[in-house]
């Protein structure tokens, strides 16, 4: 019996485009763009594998040729399937949960040092030949060590960033809908309201999911709650910053800097980060290590091959 | 009447405030710190008790020899101190301290941040950010290294080696370490000891450096020794340029031999080897392992504090040479 067709959406690291072609008959593409017509390209597929950017909604997954019956995502987010369409057409829906964890706090870490440190700075002065020589205050950061680190969702990011947080020797507090068992909390301090969370940040980490509950959270009157110089990193979602606020907050010195990974709107970037030294910006690059982007491209094609043998996979988006 | 002092480099307000409440001092004017020649002058001017300097200021064996008899102590605002000669200053009886510990934490956060902006991309990524981004990143593009899990050779387990391995233990990493002397239970931690620095290479998917600058580590990264390290590797300098041969090293960044690496310190500052300036995979910073406001008060207390204690009699806290 001939392998089933894998129609795959978008261009995927090598090792996983590899194993694809070595199980599946697989429809690979050069493309890092959303495919216009993966209706007419999924013909006679078995199984779709999409990214988030690619729009399965009601109306393209009504569209499948009914040869499809495995969507797989490569993320951890799902917002841009429909997953009640899918399983109306008898479609598996798989994505990679929890293999981000790691390389996201790692970006949040980088953030906070990065930030606090004016590794932006430093960078461009010295790779524009500015380096002139020692100075008393130059480049002078805020020191990481020892500080209070607040993060807002204690989930599994915000866990493995505390744990990483805990060797800096930084005190840990944070903000959640709900206290963790002490099994998950250890020595992190549990704040149920903004009112004592805030002030003890000096450095806030965000790590909470987006969507019109947190939207917006950081805005100007929590920030101006964090205590005056306070560091802020954002590798979760941009929605959750008011752009306009953080920017006024970087500019009074009243944030001494941010570091974010996410924006509102993006890829659109609100201009004023750009010009400002004091923000260490990246381009949503918190899962952007090869060692997570294949560990996610193993687990979509585990949770594929454990559908096509009547198994349940354990990445199953119910 | 108050001892006399000559503050040769520039140090924070606050340490200028403290050693003028201290000694009756003459500052640096700026904007550059002192020169030998200077230092000399008002050390001669001024008939000096004590020179308080930095690694800006090369205190050699001619210069110790050229320094005014009234001077008892010579304090750098620095851990490293391969700029001051102290064999020369022993042989003169010139007390020689630094300022170790007070720095260890902020020198460890920096080395760390930049073993994770190395492996991580970051100051290429900001670059892209400041460009306006603008265009899809794909899902195999522009990758990074994962650090949690990986292994960390460190040269040098002194204070600020065993900090940083303190952080990468955060980290789930192994750590493999060469000092010149074996570390008792208790501060090794776990850590793997290697007898040389060839034989810990091999096993450095990530190589940081915390050993001091002198003849016995000069170049001790070479083209040899780094073609000893796995493929891939980052390489993370946060404590002295010496010990670098940098024609190597930016053979190794562009053959692809080390991903990325993470400089602090060159062997020329800050007229640094603008040949790195051209490379993507290096972040580059210029020698701020200590700069944080804090830390540098304290540097600056802690030199201070040298200079006290040997004027009043009582020796000093952080000797050199014994």
């Amino acid at each position: 019996m001939p392998n089933p067709t894998l129609l795959v959406t978008r261009r995927l690291p090598d090792a996983i485009e590899a194993r694809a072609a070595r199980d599946y008959d697989a429809r690979l593409t050069a493309c890092d763009t959303p495919m216009p017509d993966v209706v007419a390209q999924a013909a006679g597929a078995w199984g779709v594998v999409c990214c988030p950017g690619d729009k399965f909604d009601a109306a393209l997954i009504g569209a499948l040729p009914d040869s499809v019956k495995a969507i797989a995502t490569f993320s951890v987010g799902y917002d841009h399937v429909d997953v009640a369409a899918a399983h109306a057409r008898g479609i598996a829906v798989v994505n990679t949960p929890d293999v981000l964890s790691v390389a996201t706090a790692e970006c949040a870490m980088l953030l906070i040092l990065a930030a606090a440190r004016r590794a932006g700075e430093g960078e461009r002065m010295i790779r524009a030949d500015r380096w002139e020589g020692w100075a008393p205050t130059q480049l002078m950061g805020t020191l990481v060590s020892g500080r209070r680190l607040g993060i807002f969702g204690l989930g599994r990011i915000g866990r493995e960033l505390a744990k990483m947080a805990r060797g800096f020797g930084m005190q840990i507090h944070y903000h959640d809908v709900a206290r963790l068992p002490p099994a998950l909390e250890g020595d992190a301090v549990f704040h149920p309201t903004d009112a004592t969370f805030l002030p003890v940040c000096d450095v806030l980490s965000l790590h909470a999911p987006g969507g019109a509950g947190t939207r917006h959270w950081l805005n100007a009157e929590r920030i101006a709650a964090l205590p005056r110089g306070a560091v802020v990193a954002n590798a979760a979602r941009g929605t959750l910053i008011d752009d306009i606020a953080l920017i006024a907050a970087l500019k009074s010195g009243h944030v001494a800097a941010a570091g974010l990974d996410v924006y509102d709107g993006e890829p659109q970037v609100n201009p004023g980060y750009r010009s400002v030294e004091n923000a260490v910006l990246l381009p949503h690059l918190g899962s952007a290590t090869t060692e997570t982007r294949d560990a996610m491209g193993h687990l979509v094609l585990d949770g594929l091959d454990a559908v096509l043998a009547g198994r349940v996979p354990a990445n199953l988006v119910r | 009447m108050k001892s006399k002092l000559i503050l040769g480099c520039l140090v924070p307000t606050d340490v200028v405030t403290r050693a003028c409440a201290m000694f009756d001092t003459v500052v640096a004017p700026g904007p550059n710190d002192m020169t030998v020649p200077e230092m000399l002058a008002a050390a001669t001017d001024h008939r000096a008790d004590a020179i308080v300097f930095t690694n800006t200021l090369p205190l050699n064996a001619a210069a110790v020899a050229a320094l005014p008899d009234c001077v008892k102590i010579g304090a750098t605002v620095s851990v490293g101190y391969d700029h001051f000669d102290v064999v020369a200053a022993r042989a003169r009886g010139l007390v020689a301290t630094n300022t170790p510990g007070v720095l260890t934490e902020c020198t460890a956060d920096f080395a760390f941040m930049l073993m994770l902006d190395a492996a991580r991309r970051g100051a290429e990524y900001d670059r892209i950010m400041r460009k306006g981004w603008r265009y899809r990143i794909g899902q195999g593009d522009l990758l990074g290294v994962r650090v949690t899990g990986k292994r960390l050779g460190i040269l040098g387990m002194g204070r600020i080696g065993r900090a940083m391995a303190q952080r990468a233990r955060g980290f789930d990493m192994e750590i493999f370490y060469h000092s010149r002397t074996r570390l008792p239970p208790e501060l090794e931690l776990g850590a793997t000891y290697c007898a040389t620095f060839e034989a810990m290479l091999p096993h450095c998917d990530f190589l940081s450096m915390h050993a001091p600058a002198g003849p016995a580590t000069d170049k001790i990264v070479n083209a040899r020794t780094l073609a000893l390290l796995p493929d891939g590797a980052v390489f993370v300098n946060a404590s002295r340029g010496g010990l670098v041969d940098e024609d190597a090293l930016l053979d190794a960044l562009t053959n692809g031999k080390l991903f990325a690496a993470g400089l602090d310190v060159f062997r020329q500052e800050p007229d640094y080897d603008l040949r790195f300036a051209a490379l993507e995979n290096v972040v580059l910073a210029p020698h701020v392992g200590s700069a944080s406001k804090e830390t540098r008060n304290a540097m600056g207390f802690r030199a201070l504090d040298n200079v006290a204690s040997v004027l009043a009699g009582n020796g000093p806290i952080d000797p050199l040479w014994t």
